[in-house]
């Protein structure tokens, strides 16, 4: 609890007590924390002097803010038409295949979330997926498994 | 193979390296002068509503405020678009130098550029680009500077009103209009927000003069425009074309000769189908011969493989989810809209049904508070009476 207080006033010193700050201090808890806690939420309200009912709202509006937990890596693939033309699905399957998990879940060991989301912007190049803020494009099965090895071994040799 | 119908152009990508020079030129002149200019190029909006850039301008720069805001709309988020983000990477600093200059007319001192939180990867660039162009003001003596600021992932953020809310720090909910936000638009000052391409061109007609960029084009579409093309095509990818083409041209060009349909202006934009493609002219609506599309530059191609059921299934899909839930046309619309394709598609309701789904549509075309809502209207009526034979078997 500390900790986290110690997050929103840091975040709050860095971006100003102003109502136009509460969308960069709630992307900067999302940073940090993979998800706004109802916790985070009463502190930044308390700290903007705005009600805990307006940072829920603006919280829950945006889909790059999660109320709930996820992993350390949010996939996020691209659902919009021409990625599912070239082959969304199987990019989908490989990724719940090596990752264990289905559309929507979160690893047991809190590294991987996978999620869908619309149109990334990547059009010419779908398949498309986003790694946290990084863009991975033209995705075939056999890229997606190199990426998501890359990953976890990196992991593997931090831990 | 290579068969060349259309004129290629290199307005907008050209790096040049003559910003100083540009810049220094631009602010030698009137301001009045340089609203001008941008009247007589006939510069419309390049995020696909098409208001004239010049008369925004003008009308900022009249209003009296002590606080002004120049705002770049990088909220790119309409399906099958992608070259905000490319004119971002490659040449940010004539979006920069548009948005100096506009500052200059309006008398804003501070300008914001609202990137979407899909690209947040380009914000370390940038950043780069933002702190040189500063430097270059500062040899200018011109008080002003640019910060982005970053979205989270919803599309109704591109809609103005919705974008300033959302750096407000509320919900990116529109608000009704008037007033415009040439009055009142971030917090409630007379706010000029262009989008990235419409900025990029003001770099193009400062350098070359209004002229010559009102001579490319036809009638009431006047310039370049850069066109996000993908989809059932050997070559997708990003292209500067003149406007005023045949859709027919452009299928030519670009689709791998097989196209059943485009759809032009992305999800929100309409489906032409084959047999209108010799007729339809992409450009703003004006005196042209025959209709005319305007576009915020999506064209996705399909061919004949594939099912516009899917097509329109994957749009309602975006809009459902993207609908901000504030008004009931758009919130419920866009919902027994996509339940009532389905019914039709897995016959729980008679073809008829999709006569009923049209009028909704166009119900939601009159009474949705915004552009989203109002254009669901434009996809589902081009789609469904295109293709009504797809949406029944």
């Amino acid at each position: 609890m500390n900790d986290l207080r110690n997050l929103v006033s840091t975040l709050v010193d860095k971006h100003g007590r102003d109502e136009e700050s509460l969308l960069p201090i709630l992307q900067g808890i999302e940073n940090s924390e993979s998800y706004v806690s109802q916790e985070a939420m009463v502190e930044i309200a308390k700290e903007l002097n705005i009600s805990a009912a307006q940072v829920y709202g603006t919280a829950t509006f945006y889909s790059f803010l999660s109320i709930q937990p996820l992993g350390k890596y949010v996939i996020r693939v691209c659902k919009t038409i021409t990625c599912s033309m070239h082959g969304k699905n199987q990019v989908i399957s490989e990724l719940e295949n090596m990752l264990k998990i289905k559309l929507g879940e979160t690893t047991s060991d809190k590294r991987f979330s996978l999620l869908e989301t619309n149109c990334l912007g990547q059009c010419h190049k779908g398949p498309a997926m986003l790694i946290n803020d990084e863009p991975y494009t033209d995705l075939t099965p056999e890229k997606v498994r190199e990426i998501i090895r890359d990953i976890q071994q990196k992991e593997f040799a931090v831990n | 193979m290579e068969k060349k119908h259309l004129k290629r152009l290199d307005l907008i990508f050209k790096n040049e390296h003559d910003t100083e020079e540009i810049l220094a030129k631009v602010l030698a002149k009137k301001n009045e002068e340089i609203i001008n200019d941008l009247i007589i190029s006939g510069l419309k909006g390049r995020g696909g509503a098409g208001y004239p850039t010049g008369l925004k301008w003008k009308l900022t720069a009249e209003e009296e405020s002590d606080e002004k805001y120049v705002i770049c709309n990088a909220d790119e988020g309409e399906p099958g678009t992608f070259k905000d983000r490319e004119i971002l990477s490659a040449v940010p600093h004539k979006v920069l130098t548009g948005m100096a200059v506009c500052a200059r007319v309006t008398g804003a001192k501070q300008g914001f550029i609202y990137l979407r939180g899909e690209y947040k990867f380009l914000v370390p660039e940038l950043e780069k680009a933002i702190a040189a162009f500063h430097n270059l003001l500062a040899t200018l003596n011109l008080d002003f500077s640019v910060s982005v600021f970053i979205g989270s992932g919803a599309y109704i953020c591109g809609e103005e009103s919705a974008l300033f809310e959302s750096m407000e720090g509320k919900r990116g909910e529109p608000r009704n209009k008037p007033p415009f936000p040439t009055q009142k638009g971030y917090k409630a000052k007379p706010t000029v927000i262009n989008n990235v391409e419409t900025l990029a061109h003001t770099y193009s007609i400062f350098k070359y003069g209004p002229e010559k960029f009102h001579d490319l084009g036809v009638k009431d579409s006047h310039g370049s425009k850069v066109f996000s093309v993908s989809g059932d095509t050997p070559i997708p990818g990003i292209y500067e074309l003149e406007f005023g083409m045949t859709l027919q041209k452009f299928v030519d060009d670009f689709a791998d000769g097989d196209a059943k349909a485009v759809q032009v202006g992305g999800a929100s934009g309409f489906c032409v189908p084959r047999k209108r493609f010799e007729k339809t002219v992409i450009g703003y609506q004006g005196t042209l011969t025959g209709p005319s599309l305007p576009t915020g530059g999506s064209m996705m191609i399909f061919n004949s493989s594939r099912s516009m059921y899917n097509v329109l299934h994957n749009y309602l899909d975006f809009f459902v989810e993207e609908s901000c839930g504030q008004c009931t046309p758009c919130r419920v619309g866009t919902q027994q809209l996509l339940l009532g394709i389905q019914a039709v598609k897995k016959g729980e309701k008679p073809s008829l049904y999709l006569d009923k789904l049209l009028s909704l549509a166009e119900t939601m075309r009159v009474t949705a508070k915004c552009g989203l809502g109002q254009s669901v209207a434009n996809s589902f009526s081009s789609i469904v009476e295109n293709f009504r034979e797809e949406m029944i078997y």
